[in-house]
């Protein structure tokens, strides 16, 4: 069981002008895990979010959703499939004139669910994404986070085995966002709901996400799964992405010459927290400041740059640099931004 | 002064005309100009019903509708009123080229405030599995429920401003009151007396609307 996109691709017709939205794309996401997009907007994953439900076709290729080939569906039969597949937006697209009982209820009518037990499933699912308190609110009393608590509610209302997540952060302050991210994983991992979340963001990835898909301009040019995604970048896309995380650039003070290097040097895994500079300090008979450093943990595992700048001479500075390459875990990064 | 006491009566009847008038024609200009303007809708959006052809045949429909001045219209459907209400004048026939006048134009103002609902709501009631019908019932109308209170309010002012018309057909009412006595018979009195009651009601129904459709707002 998975969702299996095969050889996928959309093209629009835009005032004459052929679109590619995707381009013949394949894209398997397993059972039970949490898959995340990340692109800049245009990459076309939203266009290929709404494939796994169907609010967009494909123009060619194939979406299979848990053993279902949506392509095969219509009417009616779309529609109950549908109602397994869960989705969340940016803008939670909530009802305004409904309250928050009212919302959920109308997915529950939607399903023809046994009407003597609508209420009990409410009050369920409210408590699950902890706003038992909310149930007569509407939406415009409702603070972000509790509107796309709400959203959640709405989409998990008729025991999907799919949760589809479109920007679902993306209106939210950090902290909002960190407990929405919480709420998804541990839904993920309690009920057994496959996520696919698209976002533009690399916290989101880094927060929930087991695997992650990188677009582009309608392809996905990086995929695998999230540490070596980080650790390793290929694409410049998704180079470009890890940048935005460390916000590393070299200060514009800073003369690079062959006696003055900035070196940004990576630590992966356990050798994050290994006191390395120190052996640097020691060996090597270099001035070392340390202009930049961060650590994240991505799956509880470390993943640190440090930005140094050396000055020496120029056959220490290539010792050093070599000691660097033969250290194990870690490595000399480059700097992927352009420096302003 | 006298003169005012001796047009009351012709005054209280002409409203009466008019209330009879004005209620038949919102009536039926709600009971078909909604469904129609969901037509509208739902034929032109790609989410959810859309048909082209259809979409351009009810449109076109409507603009020739209102597109004939009203007194042509008046005229023109004379036989269909006369065999739906078995007369050939008085308030309850000019009600039928009223109600005709009406139907279009609320089903266009429907259609615009329909067109004000946020379509992320509708994505995601079709992303949630609900059927055409319940969207069109549980998102679609009381999301527009505003828009839709002021549509009745200026359906209802416009119909008021046609019934001045009616008097062709022998419908009575204020603004004919107003063109008979007022205007053919120099007749200043009668005239500023029945434009004054107009506003007022205009004035009034509009109070009216406003506050219905501040109170859908106010949830």
């Amino acid at each position: 069981m998975a969702i299996v996109l095969e050889d996928v691709s959309k093209t629009y017709e835009v005032k004459g002008k052929r679109i590619e939205a995707l381009k013949k794309l394949s894209l398997t996401i397993e059972d039970g895990e949490i898959f995340g997009l990340i692109g800049f907007s245009g990459a076309g994953k939203s266009t290929l979010l709404r494939l796994i439900n169907l609010l967009e076709a494909p123009s060619s290729g194939k979406v299979n959703v848990n053993g279902t080939d949506l392509g095969s569906l219509t009417g009616d039969d779309l529609r109950i499939r549908r109602q397994k597949i869960g989705m969340i937006f940016q803008q939670f697209n909530l009802i305004e004139s409904k309250t928050v009982y009212q919302n959920i209820e109308f997915v529950l009518k939607a399903s023809r669910y046994d009407r003597k037990k609508i209420r009990g499933r409410i009050e369920e699912l409210l408590d699950l994404v902890g706003l038992g308190d909310k149930v007569d609110s509407y939406p415009k009393n409702l603070s972000g986070g509790q509107k796309q608590r709400v959203g959640i509610a709405r989409a998990l209302a008729n025991h999907p085995d799919v949760l589809l997540c479109d920007e679902a952060t993306s209106a939210l302050d950090p902290d909002t966002t960190k407990t929405i991210l919480k709420l998804l994983k541990r839904i993920n991992r309690e009920l057994g709901i496959t996520i696919v979340l698209i976002t533009h963001e690399m916290e989101v990835i880094k927060e929930v996400a087991d695997r992650v898909g990188v677009m582009s301009e309608g392809e996905v040019v990086e995929k695998g799964d999230v540490y070596s995604t980080f650790s390793h970048p290929k694409h410049d896309v998704t180079k470009g992405f890890v940048q935005d995380i460390y916000d590393f650039a070299i200060p514009p003070h800073i003369d690079v010459n062959n006696r003055s290097e900035v070196i940004t040097i990576k630590f992966l895994n356990e050798h994050a927290e290994a006191n390395y500079v120190n052996q640097l300090y020691r060996h090597f008979e270099c001035d070392i400041s340390i202009l930049n450093g961060r650590i994240e943990y991505i799956h509880d595992m470390p993943l640190g740059f440090l930005m140094l700048h050396i000055k020496g001479e120029p056959e220490e500075i290539a010792r050093l640099k070599s000691f660097i390459d033969e250290s194990k875990g870690i490595e000399r990064a480059e700097i992927y931004a352009e420096i302003d | 002064m006298q003169r005012l006491t001796e047009i009351a009566p012709l005054l209280y009847r002409a409203l009466l005309e008019t209330t009879l008038m004005v209620s038949i024609s919102i009536f039926f200009a709600v009971l078909l100009g909604l469904p129609l303007g969901i037509l509208l809708y739902i034929t032109a959006n790609p989410l959810l019903f859309r048909i082209k052809p259809l979409n351009q045949f009810l449109g076109a429909v409507t603009n020739v509708i209102r597109s004939f001045p009203f007194i042509i219209l008046i005229v023109a459907i004379m036989p269909i009123a006369t065999w739906l209400t078995n007369s050939s004048h008085g308030p309850v026939f000019a009600s039928v080229a009223l109600s005709l006048a009406a139907i279009p134009l609320f089903a266009r103002l429907v259609e615009t405030s329909f067109n004000g609902v946020n379509t992320g709501v509708i994505e995601a009631s079709i992303a949630g599995g609900a059927s055409l019908w319940l969207i069109v019932t549980d998102v679609l109308i009381p999301e527009s429920k505003r828009g839709i209170t002021q549509a009745i309010t200026l359906t209802i002012i416009s119909i008021v401003a046609f019934s001045a018309t009616a008097g062709v057909v022998g419908g009575g009412g204020i603004g004919d009151l107003a063109i008979r006595y007022g205007y053919y018979r120099y007749d200043t009195v009668t005239m500023v007396a029945t434009v004054v009651v107009l506003i007022i009601i205009v004035q009034l129904i509009q109070l009216i609307g406003d506050y219905l459709s501040q109170r859908q707002e106010g949830n």
